[in-house]
């Protein structure tokens, strides 16, 4: 089987007022149809980069990226976003958003209300049908956003830190919730976050990026059985040594920051 | 709750109370000459007079050749007036406002749009639309039609700025999740620009018809035989000071109807946002 997405050497350069900052640098993976991917690191790291090129948001400087086979040349539904600040149209009920991409595609009334309803129940959202983004809590804000991208029906499924913005309680809630809905829908996912029990939590296999610039650290895979236990001794064993990984990167975005601050 | 509204309504009459107090007794006590200033009363019973029909019924009715009771009831000066003010402000809002929003969600979306007609517009936009009054009487003439192009020229740039830059300031986020789920051309321009540009729309057409109330009087002075701007200037040529400020008040109470009007349609367009309770 062919991978499901391929990136292939793919850099990101970012010329701005005579400075010039690397933020990918020959970066290249392949990911197969189904897997759930961590992109873990810390900021500046260009892992949510790397997922703007891949959304087709925007594109990399060299190199490409395939879905399919297809190079990406542009957003589409084909690969759903969720994004850390959910990204609702506040001037749209909870059901107008989630059947906003089907009524572009140009499906029809009745069906788009059916399907609303299905992914409101996945969702348990029923209840929030006709309310606005604003009378919704951070939680319920991102299931709307999750079940929106849903409704695209695809195949690939890209989130930026999406539980980044929402209390310890509420983030276990959704992980276990897109856990469920991942092992029943059978997407390929890409999840950006800086996280460490977060990417261990959800991930199939983990990519440690490093800061600028952005280049893969290390790509390990998870074989914890699911649901994973956050307290079991291999769990933290696998925390304490991307801890070590992730600090080194954090350290060198920290003592960059003193650097430049030095310089003005 | 109840009670609290209660409290509050009572609180503000507080002062216009102790005001109209004040100004009775000033008026009683005869030191200022009424002619100058006349009492509350005075003006009270001026603007009742002012209200009711000039005739009555039987001579009304001769008068017009027929007609019923509540259209004898609403043939007041008063009514007339206010009425006559309110059509010039309706109909040069929409002239105005009509013609600013198409040209400002253009300028406001494209920048060529933007590069060809801003400079004229940054160089008509400091002229008030008073100074367009000789040129109106020449171009119009008198009457309504004057009247209605220096409202409409009031209320269009107010609308015109705040909608380009209401369509400018639209968040990035939402177009780049609208363009995720496949929205482009005119969906993205309805579905997501046009709504996220509302709010400072909205602002902009409550200016903008705040300034046609102002230039509706000043107009009627000048150009036009009725309505509340013309009344107050006639009142004064008759010395008929309790006149004039009944017709102000009129213009006070039609102002703060309309701008409770806007508010309300305001609250219901923007029933999804964030920063109203209601």
């Amino acid at each position: 089987m062919t991978a499901h997405i391929v990136i292939d050497n793919v850099s990101k350069v970012f010329d701005g007022d005579g400075r010039r900052m690397v933020a990918l640098q020959d970066i290249s993976l392949e990911i197969p149809h189904g897997q759930f991917v961590c992109l873990l690191g810390p900021s500046g790291c260009g892992k949510s980069t790397l997922l703007n090129a891949i959304a087709g948001f925007a594109p990399p400087t060299s190199g490409r990226v395939l879905a399919d086979g297809v190079p990406v040349a542009g957003p589409g539904p084909e690969r759903g976003m969720v994004f850390q600040e959910y990204a609702l149209f506040p001037w749209m009920t909870v059901e107008q958003n989630v059947g906003f991409g089907l009524e572009i595609k140009g499906m029809a009334r009745a069906q788009i209300a059916a399907r609303v309803g299905e992914l409101l129940k996945l969702l348990s959202l029923e209840d929030f049908a006709k309310r606005y983004p604003k009378d919704l809590s951070g939680g319920m804000r991102q299931r709307v956003a999750i079940a929106r991208v849903l409704a695209l029906d695809s195949p690939i499924l890209l989130m930026d830190e999406p539980f980044g913005a929402l209390d310890a309680l509420t983030r276990r809630n959704l992980q276990d919730e897109l856990l469920r809905l991942w092992a029943e829908l059978k997407k390929t996912v890409i999840f950006v976050t800086h996280s460490i029990e977060e990417a261990i939590y959800l991930a199939d296999r983990i990519v440690v990026m490093t800061y600028r610039p952005g280049t893969i650290k290390r790509d390990i895979l998870v074989d914890l059985p699911r649901l994973r236990d956050p307290a079991a001794p291999e769990f933290n064993a696998l925390k304490r040594e991307l801890g070590l990984m992730v600090m080194e990167e954090q350290q060198r975005h920290h003592d960059a920051e003193i650097k430049a601050a030095a310089v003005d | 709750m109840v009670k609290r509204r209660w409290q509050d309504i009572a609180i503000g009459l507080v002062v216009p109370v102790v005001a109209i107090a004040i100004w009775q007794w000033v008026a009683s006590m005869g030191w200022v000459n009424e002619n100058i200033l006349p009492s509350p009363l005075q003006v009270w019973r001026k603007w009742v007079a002012y209200l009711l029909p000039l005739q009555d019924f039987a001579t009304w009715r001769e008068a017009n050749g027929g007609g019923g009771k509540l259209a004898w009831m609403v043939s007041g000066e008063l009514i007339t007036d206010a009425l006559g003010s309110l059509y010039r402000v309706v109909v040069g809002f929409l002239v105005g406002a009509g013609l600013a929003l198409p040209i400002g969600l253009s300028m406001g979306a494209s920048r060529v749009a933007y590069a060809w007609l801003n400079p004229l517009f940054q160089l008509l936009r400091p002229i008030p639309p008073i100074a367009y009054i000789p040129l109106s009487i020449l171009w119009f003439g008198l009457g309504n039609p004057p009247a209605i192009f220096l409202i409409a020229l009031g209320a269009f740039f107010p609308v015109l700025m705040n909608t380009i830059a209401g369509v400018r300031q639209v968040d990035g986020i939402y177009l780049r999740a609208a363009r995720n789920l496949g929205a482009s051309g005119p969906t993205m321009f309805l579905r997501v620009i046009l709504p996220a540009a509302v709010p400072y729309i909205l602002t902009g057409m409550r200016i903008g018809i705040g300034t046609a109330f102002i230039v509706v009087i000043v107009s009627e002075m000048i150009a036009v035989n009725n309505g509340l701007g013309f009344r107050i200037l006639e009142a004064r040529e008759y010395f008929w000071s309790d006149k004039i400020i009944a017709g102000m008040i009129t213009i006070g109470l039609l102002g703060l109807a309309i701008d409770a009007g806007m508010n309300k349609l305001n609250n219901y367009l923007l029933r999804w946002h964030r920063g109203l309770e209601h």
